[in-house]
């Protein structure tokens, strides 16, 4: 864990930066997708998509639950005011900030990083700003999605960031990119 | 004498001159050499011994589909055997070894195995060492071990690194010849997204040798000018060094990239395995040359036609001084023409046509090459090298007209397109008469999921062997892979012309002559890798091998590394001939991926070392590695089996850990059990029915043991379920089976009970959990400070949230070792730090971490069930004495229905008991087998069951296990015996499996 940042062909580094909140619903139920969408100040995503708003960023995990990423610190009391707001409904929220690992890829060759290891079209005309992938990294589940130009955020399980950043740091030796995409 | 030649040599650098070695010896070669094209320019004729016979044998081919020049390449650590040197690319430095050979690869003893083919004959295994039955184990199968086989097992560790790439195309172009690239600008210029990938470093494929006209461009000139196009569109990418391996179902195909082969350690991974989803495949994978059949046509120096024209053309060498074309089409007259054309001697062009009139014909003959039609080869002279061959007539059987001296010989049995990547994912094949070769059927193509054929061929390898045809076929192609991927062409190219010399039909001939002898027969090799000869395959069919399939496994025809590349259709040829059968009846074998054997590494990936497989860990695992933990796996976790004190071995440091939790307090970290948020107004409902007993009437603030049975009625989890409000429970599962569980909820959630209104969340990894475990588990607790834990506001199976240490926490008053124990839920993140706070308030108190050995000494002591070691996918929880916790009064619960069905009710079945054994200080193995009474008819004991748990117990200082014996409740008393092997038998009394503490005293204080 003291090694937090990795520079190669890209500059991976892993660092605890946001608060999560998984939130279970149905979102065609406008009720519940208000409610959500006013906590956070953001739309509910379309299918594989992210929305951005004032308190935290929504992204789409699967059709009936949504994954709120905010400031860290903060997601135990977002949680707790929009279980509030969803009390009367049939609602799931709970605070997951503690179980993730998370990572930032920065550089040109961040999207062939992940294509070593997600069978995700890489492509910048296929993957863009506004879309997350839930995928796999080699053997190990996760997410990714752009934070910036040529910057992916990536979460995988709290137990295998160790493995995930070994992971990483074979995938972003220097030299070692197809530089296809 | 193969030799290098002054001039030629399209792909060589000849200013870049670099050394080798081979046998260890030191050689030269350029750069743009293949190991092949460098060993015949060294002269280095013989590179290798046959796997059966140990013949001498030489480079056959120029491609591919070698089956002789396989080599040991690298040292040490980037050691790797059965490397085809024809597609080995040169290196300054490429270190080269032949193989299977011993002593020396000049003068070879298995060789006499050569004297013996006679008693070698096909299915020679299967007759001779079937009996008797052990000896094949003991005696022949390690001695024909060591005297076959090819190259050696590498001995230390691969050096370097290897990856996957995941790429999507609308349209996948697998070659780089001229169909390939012609394809690739069709697509490429329609707009489809393009990736064409060629296996050799250089794109281009025949037409760069082939003297052929595209357009006003020679071949050479029309591939750079295609190449340069191809580079100036961005929707089209070109890689070489990259093979199409396989195509499978849904347009995924692979891709092997060769990355750093040629650079050996310059940190790049050495090969890359691309895995391409692709709209359309188009396999532009040409053809490969079929050998001829004829008595010593694998002496070293006989090769394909089109392999000596390379060598010629391609890299400057030439593979003899004197060659003889034998062929029976017109192709092979071009290698005839270019050796003449570089000064070198065609003494004959053998042709077994009756008659040969073609445009290639009449410029050898106006060259002064001598023509033959009609002949063939009775047999090649020489044994290490051709030294001449013998001309008979083609109809005979072998009489010999003329001797003449030679030492290359030029063979030509025609062309197969390379059908493989069509053919891999279920594409048909048509037999072709006229040319006499298997090609793709269009009308049948392999389906994708929308029913339309997703692989296209172009060029020759759709059969269309004559240069033109095959152009616009490859032209064809391309726009219509680009067309059904939705990329139109708005206005079409015209189709380039490509002249080329007119060629006459050709003759089948699949043995030569073809009423040849049996001596001449036994000689003639169609595999060479394999050593099968024709005469092998005709015996097959004489012995009733009707199936092409089976004749493969009983002469091992094709069976070798190089799949019967060159030896395929002309094994078939024969076997249909001894059949009697046309050979489209026969048919082929199956063609499977990949097309040439593809390296471990890359099918490995990256997945070696500490990625071989994910390691899961919690927030307390760097402190216990610190502080000595002997690790053990727990599925994907890694925990602690005990932690060893400083100098301390396994066994001490478990009983210290127990012997310390018994008497003051002990630490655990709990953090692997799942843990699953259950909310809903269903919930109550939907625990129900996943759990043998009543979750429903759960209080809030209570926890309760529960467990979970598959529809088959057997244990699958257990675990102790917390409701934490009305609507909303925690469900804590095995440390493996958290993953499982939440899947097993989902699954019945979202398919059977789709009504009930219920969400989960698998929140494991948000939380450390921790137990503190003893006696006096409550003054540590109270020495953290903050919220009330005394017995009267946190009793036994209850729950409260609050804070201790100045961390949120939620308390779980549950035991698992039969002590005062609490299981303390903190965030992850802070999981740590309350560790660390546990061991400081708890120093006073001698408060210890404990490993997962003494977990399960201690569960065991009180006779606790663990899964997986008292479950085994056919346990019931009545068998292990859970009826308390499988309600009766429940309407319907999972596996409720199983568990009245008549083996599941019977009252013999294996039942838990306690084990004591009659020496306190005998400790049962783990597995160990009861038995009892008579052995059975079979000479086997009567066994009646096994041991499940077995430890020695520190706290009751004597032996204790747990067995699942057959009527084991009946048994309560009774002394069983475990034979251990010897005359070994240890006894022990079945007992109750509670061994400690009864009445549950020591956890309710």
């Amino acid at each position: 864990m003291s090694e937090t940042v990795f520079e190669g062909a890209i500059r991976v580094e892993r660092f605890v930066g946001f608060g999560m909140i998984t939130i279970r619903g149905d979102f065609s139920d406008a009720k519940i997708a208000q409610a959500t969408a006013a906590r956070f100040g953001a739309g509910v995503p379309k299918t594989r998509a992210i929305t951005v708003g004032d308190t935290g960023m929504l992204a789409w995990m699967s059709p009936d639950e949504l994954l709120a990423v905010v400031p860290l610190g903060e997601a135990d009391g977002l949680a707790a005011a929009l279980a509030d707001d969803l009390s009367a409904a049939h609602a799931l929220v709970v605070n997951v900030s503690d179980a993730r690992s998370v990572f930032r890829l920065t550089g040109a060759g961040a999207r062939e990083v992940l294509a070593k290891g997600a069978p995700v079209d890489m492509s910048p005309q296929a993957f863009g700003p506004g879309m997350i992938r839930r995928t796999r990294l080699g053997q190990v589940a996760c997410a990714f999605w752009m934070s910036g130009d040529d910057q992916f955020d990536l979460v995988c399980f709290r137990s295998v960031g160790d493995f995930v950043f070994d992971w990483l740091k074979v995938a972003a030796r220097d030299g070692s990119l197809p530089e296809y995409l | 004498m193969s030799t290098r030649l002054a001039s030629g040599g399209r792909l060589l650098e000849r200013s870049k001159r670099v050394t080798f070695s081979w046998n260890g010896t030191r050689l030269n070669a350029f750069e743009g050499d293949t190991l092949a094209s460098a060993l015949l320019a060294n002269g280095k004729t013989l590179v290798g011994r046959s796997f059966k016979y140990h013949r001498p044998r030489g480079i056959v081919a120029s491609g591919g589909e070698e089956p002789n020049a396989l080599v040991g390449l690298g040292e040490g650590s980037r050691f790797e055997p059965n490397q085809r040197a024809t597609t080995t690319e040169m290196f300054d430095g490429l270190h080269a070894v032949s193989q299977n050979h011993w002593p020396s690869l000049e003068f070879d003893v298995g060789a006499v195995n050569a004297g013996l083919s006679r008693v070698f004959p096909a299915g020679f295994y299967y007759k001779t060492f079937i009996h008797p039955r052990a000896a094949w184990k003991h005696l022949f199968e390690p001695v024909i071990r060591q005297s076959a086989g090819l190259g050696k097992a590498p001995k230390s560790a691969d050096a370097d690194r290897y990856e996957y790439f995941y790429a999507f195309v609308d349209v996948l172009i697998v070659g780089g010849g001229m169909a390939g690239l012609a394809a690739a600008l069709e697509a490429g210029r329609a707009g489809a997204k393009v990736l064409l990938i060629e296996q050799s470093p250089h794109l281009g494929g025949r037409v760069l040798i082939d003297d052929v006209m595209i357009g006003d461009q020679t071949g050479p000139d029309w591939v750079a000018s295609a190449t340069a196009e191809l580079a100036q569109l961005p929707n089209v990418d070109v890689r070489t060094r990259m093979q199409g391996s396989g195509v499978y179902d849904h347009g995924y195909a692979l891709g092997y990239e060769r990355v750093a082969d040629h650079t050996p350690g310059d940190k790049r991974p050495r090969h890359r395995l691309w895995r391409i989803r692709a709209g359309r495949i188009v396999t532009a994978t040409g053809a490969i040359e079929r050998p001829l059949a004829f008595a010593g046509n694998d002496v070293p120096g006989v090769m394909l036609a089109s392999a000596v024209r390379d060598y010629v053309g391609l890299y400057g060498v030439s593979c003899g001084d004197r060659t003889v074309v034998v062929t029976n089409n017109d192709d092979a007259y071009r290698t005839a023409i270019a050796l003449k054309e570089a000064g070198l001697d065609v003494p004959m062009i053998v042709d077994a046509r009756p008659r040969s009139e073609g445009d290639l014909a009449l410029e050898a003959r106006a060259l002064g090459i001598r023509v033959e039609t009609g002949v063939g080869l009775a047999k090649v002279k020489g044994k290490k090298r051709v030294e001449g061959v013998a001309i008979c007539a083609q109809a005979g059987e072998g009489a010999v007209l003329e001797d003449i001296p030679c030492d290359c010989v030029a063979m030509s049995g025609g062309w197969s397109p390379v059908v493989h990547l069509w053919s891999h994912c279920g594409g048909k094949l048509n037999w072709d008469d006229k040319s006499a070769m298997f090609v793709p059927d269009p009308a049948r193509p392999p389906l994708g999921q929308d029913g339309m054929g997703f692989v296209l061929t172009a060029g020759t390898t759709s059969g269309a062997l004559d240069p033109h045809d095959a152009m616009k076929d490859a032209v064809l192609a391309g726009r219509r892979a680009a067309d059904e991927v939705g990329h139109r062409h708005a206005e079409e190219s015209a189709l380039p012309h490509v002249s080329a010399p007119f060629e006459t039909p050709m003759l089948p001939v699949w043995v030569m002559p073809q009423g040849a002898a049996i001596k001449l027969r036994s000689k003639a090799f169609l595999d060479y890798q394999n050593d099968v000869k024709v005469s092998d395959v005709q015996l097959a069919a004489q012995e009733g091998y009707e199936s092409v399939e089976h004749t493969k496994r009983y002469t091992t025809l094709g069976m070798a590394t190089d799949q019967g590349k060159l030896s395929n259709i002309n094994g078939l040829a024969v076997l249909a001939g001894s059949l009697n059968a046309p050979i489209p009846q026969v048919g082929t074998t199956t063609f499977r991926p990949p097309y040439t054997p593809i390296s471990m590494g890359a099918i490995a990936g990256e997945a070696r070392d500490a990625l071989f497989k994910p390691t899961r860990k919690t927030v307390i695992d760097d402190w216990l590695d610190r502080s000595g933990a002997h690790w053990e796996p727990v599925s994907d976790w890694r925990r602690p089996y005990a932690i060893c004190r400083n100098g301390e071995n396994v066994k001490d440091a478990v009983t210290r850990e127990i012997t310390n939790t018994r008497t003051n307090v002990g630490l655990l970290d709990a953090s692997t059990l799942g843990k699953i948020i259950v909310k809903g107004p269903d919930a109550g409902k939907f625990l129900d029915l996943l759990y043998t007993n009543m979750m429903s009437t759960l209080k809030p603030g209570r926890c309760r043991y529960g467990l979970m049975c598959n529809e088959n009625g057997f244990l699958f989890d257990d675990g102790v379920v917390v409701r934490l409000s009305e609507d909303t429970f925690l469900c804590h599962t095995t440390s493996g089976g958290s993953d499982g569980v939440h899947a097993w909820m989902e699954e019945w959630l979202q398919t059977e009970w789709w009504d009930l209104k219920v969400f989960t969340a698998n929140v494991t990894e948000q939380y450390a959990q921790i137990g503190v475990v003893g006696p006096k588990a409550r003054l540590v607790l109270e020495a953290l400070g903050g919220m009330d834990v005394s017995a009267q506001a946190l009793a036994f199976m209850a729950m409260a949230e609050g804070e201790l240490a100045g961390i949120r926490a939620r308390v779980m008053r549950i035991s698992f070792s039969g002590e005062l124990s609490y299981e303390i839920a903190v965030p992850a993140a802070q999981g740590l730090a309350f560790w660390e706070a546990c061991l400081a308030a708890g120093e006073a108190h001698g408060i210890q971490p404990y490993g997962t050995e003494a977990l399960h000494v201690m569960r065991a002591e009180k006779g606790f069930i663990m899964i997986g070691d008292e479950t085994d996918g056919t346990v019931i929880p009545q068998d292990l004495n859970l009826h308390w916790a499988v309600s009766k009064k429940k309407e319907d619960f999972i596996g409720k229905r199983a568990h009245e069905r008549s083996d599941l009710t019977r009252d013999d079945r294996k039942q838990l008991v306690g084990l004591e054994t009659e020496d306190p200080s005998d400790v049962l193995p783990d597995g160990a087998h009861a038995v009892e009474g008579a052995k059975l008819a079979n000479g086997m004991e009567n066994m009646i069951g096994h041991v499940t748990s077995t430890y020695f117990s520190p706290t009751l200082k004597r032996s204790i296990a747990m067995a699942l014996i057959k009527g084991g409740n009946k048994r309560m008393g009774q002394t069983l015996s475990f034979p251990l092997g010897g005359d070994k038998v240890i006894k022990a009394k079945v007992v109750d499996p509670v061994f400690l503490d009864k009445d549950g005293e020591r956890q309710n204080v």
